[in-house]
């Protein structure tokens, strides 16, 4: 085969010197700023400056509300990963069962994948509230007297229960052409070797669909991570009593509600190593398993 | 065809109007965080500024929320392209007052622009919150307002009681409403109302320096005797069905009080003009209650709530004359009535007060009075106001500690030792910023 060559030797990296430009412009600056501010402490107007060292990660780690909101980060977006890859797999696998008019279902569970998550929030303020929602009524019907304004516990149900239904479409759709995609030969190979339905869905189906399962475990992540904000921005603001803050929110209180931008600068920069380790051990560990 | 000739014809006049006018006059930018129908307010006084003289053209300009708002203007001022005039909610006054050189105060800005200033124009209770130690004023006060107890008529009749003037009176009559079937009572600030004004209405310092008017303040004083009782006895009247703890926001605490679910209201004298489309029923409004234990007696003023217009410095000359002659057009009696009767925000001059009270407003409408009287009360040291940086921040750890009493998960002696203990952090760490 002959092999492709340029002439020049500028050429190629002016071919992709704006894919560059792009990346430097909104990847590599921005996250550059939040680093050097993440050191230095400054009034808001940005009128004086000063070098502080670490002093601003320190206070950051140190406080306790800071560590809460770790913590719910945690579980909050541990349960909205599982819950929406859980239900969007059932789903798919269920729809993808189905003989006849498929693409009815396939349509009504996709479409929610065009509800920004602001608008999903709004949803859930009318379905969650006090005096008029009725997923509000029908929890108080069974007897849970259901409080989001000031139960922290039922606060993030509610927040929860929103981010997944949003969630559950892209997975849906992630885990449906995964399924399609498994070869027909296979699946009548071991209908003929096991009759158990679901001990073939664990032997055969899932491992073939792990790929996609790990990819979608990554973008589940960092949607729980980062794109739920809106969902907590019009739902609860991280109250009551801070509890459903995550540290995505807590960026944005301190650093544009608040204007201390080096304690925010110094939350991002910790939310970037989280999210950066987060995704080696996600490639590393659990990649090592899934064979492509 | 000939209809398109006309149109283009039309576009093109109107374009070389907008540009002969642009030539004309001076364009003055105007930020602000008043949306619906209080933004529809602000356009018709910027189309009647306009419309007064030729020279100034004053754009308005709906730039979100308030923390939003005073975002968009830091940002803007960083990158150079700061408003002329930008409105700045009492939380953040701290942080753009502190920020050496970056707004050009008010008083200095009217009097080197040929528009006198004097302080005592101004209601008493409006003119020192955005003014400096010495009483000139850095802001401008616009929306002003001042928290005021709203009651429901038909509930208070049904229980036979008179709406409260203290919190000893309200606890007498507190039981006789939930006999009647209401809860007494909810709020819907509890930094504002709880805790702020608490200070004010009782005359108990609220930090150090002089509430940081005389200083960069490093030391809150929210751990107090007083407030711990009265948050004691607010969650006491909580548990025993006579106060309503909402959350912590504004709609939701409110909304029970539309709803007749809650007989008392603590909200904000400019809340006045919503509530009167909003309830079905006939409401007074009274006084803010305050403990005659702790007063012994006296009744000291609030202060104000809401936002004020700070001019930001390095413009052009020009633009500056503009601003003065914007504020002189504002705080004009005529202008102040009718954003009052607009909004319910208090006038913030003498003169505007006189005026409504000479028109007869309040023969007809007795509520819209109530804020600005209250503002009239007795003043003391503790009632100017606040100054304090992070300020933002700090009433979202009270807000965070609050709401943990109000749920059962956290006692009043703990939850204001997290306030202290967080207020004081987030003041030492604006006080390094400043210096």
């Amino acid at each position: 085969m002959k092999r492709q060559q340029f002439d020049s030797f500028t050429l190629p990296y002016l071919l992709i010197a704006p894919q560059l430009a792009i990346i430097f412009i909104f990847f590599v600056w921005p996250a550059a700023q939040a680093v050097y501010q993440s050191f230095m402490l400054e009034d808001p107007f940005g009128l004086a400056s000063q070098f502080v060292g670490f002093d601003n990660f320190i206070e950051v780690v140190s406080n306790e509300h800071y560590a809460r909101s770790a913590i719910f980060t945690a579980i909050f977006s541990g349960l909205v990963a599982f819950l929406s890859m859980a239900i969007a797999l059932l789903l798919a696998v269920k729809a993808d069962g189905i003989l006849h008019g498929q693409s009815a279902y396939k349509i009504m569970l996709t479409w929610v994948y065009a509800v920004a998550p602001a608008v999903a929030g709004m949803m859930g303020v009318f379905l969650f509230d006090r005096s008029i929602g009725p997923l509000n009524h029908l929890f108080n019907a069974t007897g849970w007297p259901f409080n989001p304004q000031l139960d922290v516990f039922d606060a993030s149900v509610t927040v929860i229960l929103v981010s997944v239904w949003k969630q559950i479409s892209v997975n849906f759709i992630y885990f449906l052409a995964g399924l399609q995609s498994i070869p027909r030969a296979v699946r009548e190979a071991a209908l003929i070797d096991c009759r158990n339905g679901f001990r073939r869905f664990w032997t055969v189906t899932l491992p073939l669909l792990a790929p996609t399962g790990f990819f979608v475990l990554v973008i589940n992540i960092t949607y729980a991570f980062f794109e739920t904000f809106g969902v907590i921005d019009t739902m609860t603001r991280g109250a009551p009593g801070g509890g459903t803050a995550t540290l995505v929110y807590k960026v944005y209180q301190d650093g544009f509600l608040g204007a201390d931008i080096g304690g925010s600068s110094a939350q991002s920069v910790i939310l970037m190593i989280l999210v950066l380790g987060l995704t080696i051990v996600q490639f590393r560990v659990i990649e090592k398993r899934i064979h492509y | 065809m000939k209809a398109t000739k006309t149109i283009f014809a039309a576009a093109a006049g109107l374009a070389m109007l907008g540009a002969g006018a642009a030539n004309a006059a001076t364009e003055i930018t105007f930020w602000h965080a008043m949306g619906g129908g209080l933004g529809e307010t602000v356009n018709t006084i910027a189309k009647d500024f306009n419309a007064s003289q030729s020279e100034y053209k004053l754009t308005p300009i709906y730039k979100g929320g308030y923390e939003e708002t005073m975002t968009a203007g830091i940002a803007a001022f960083r990158a150079g392209e700061a408003p002329n005039i930008i409105q700045i909610f009492d939380a953040g006054s701290a942080t753009i007052i502190n920020a050496k050189g970056a707004v050009y105060p008010v008083a200095s800005l009217l009097n080197e622009n040929g528009v006198p200033f004097h302080a005592e124009d101004y209601i008493s209770g409006v003119r020192n919150f955005y003014a400096d130690s010495k009483g000139d004023m850095i802001g401008m006060p616009f929306n002003s307002s001042t928290p005021v107890l709203y009651y429901n008529k038909d509930a208070l009749a049904k229980a036979g009681v008179q709406p409260p003037k203290t919190w000893e009176e309200f606890e007498e009559i507190a039981p006789k409403l939930k006999k009647a079937g209401y809860i007494a009572l909810s709020q819907s600030h509890t930094p504002w109302i709880f805790s702020e004004n608490f200070h004010s209405r009782h005359n108990i310092p609220l930090a150090n320096d002089n509430n940081g008017f005389d200083g960069v303040a490093t030391k809150i004083n929210y751990n107090n005797e007083h407030m711990r009782m009265h948050f004691s006895k607010a969650r006491e009247w909580q548990q025993a069905g006579l106060f309503g703890y909402y959350g912590s926001k504004w709609g939701d605490n409110q909304k029970p009080f539309i709803d007749q679910e809650v007989a008392m209201w603590l909200g904000s004298s400019g809340s006045f003009g919503g509530l009167k489309k909003s309830a079905k029923f006939a409401f007074g409004t009274t006084n803010l209650p305050y403990w005659n234990s702790i007063t012994k007696g006296e009744e000291y003023t609030t202060f104000i709530g809401g936002a004020a217009l700070f001019a930001f410095s390095g413009k052009e000359k020009a633009q500056n004359e503009g601003v003065a002659k914007f504020f002189q057009f504002l705080t004009k009696p005529e202008t102040q009535f009718f954003w009052h009767k607009e909004t319910g925000y208090v006038p913030i001059t003498n003169a505007a007060y006189k005026l409504a009270q000479e028109t007869g407003y309040y023969n007809d409408e007795p509520d819209a009075e109530v804020g600005i009287q209250q503002l009239n009360q007795k003043a003391a040291a503790n009632n100017k106001g606040y100054r304090l940086g992070y300020y933002v921040q700090i009433r979202e750890v009270m807000t965070r500690e609050y709401d943990q009493v109000f749920a059962g998960t956290k006692s009043v002696d703990d939850a204001f030792a997290a306030i202290e203990d967080g207020a004081n952090k987030l003041l030492a760490r604006f006080a390094k910023t400043v210096q």
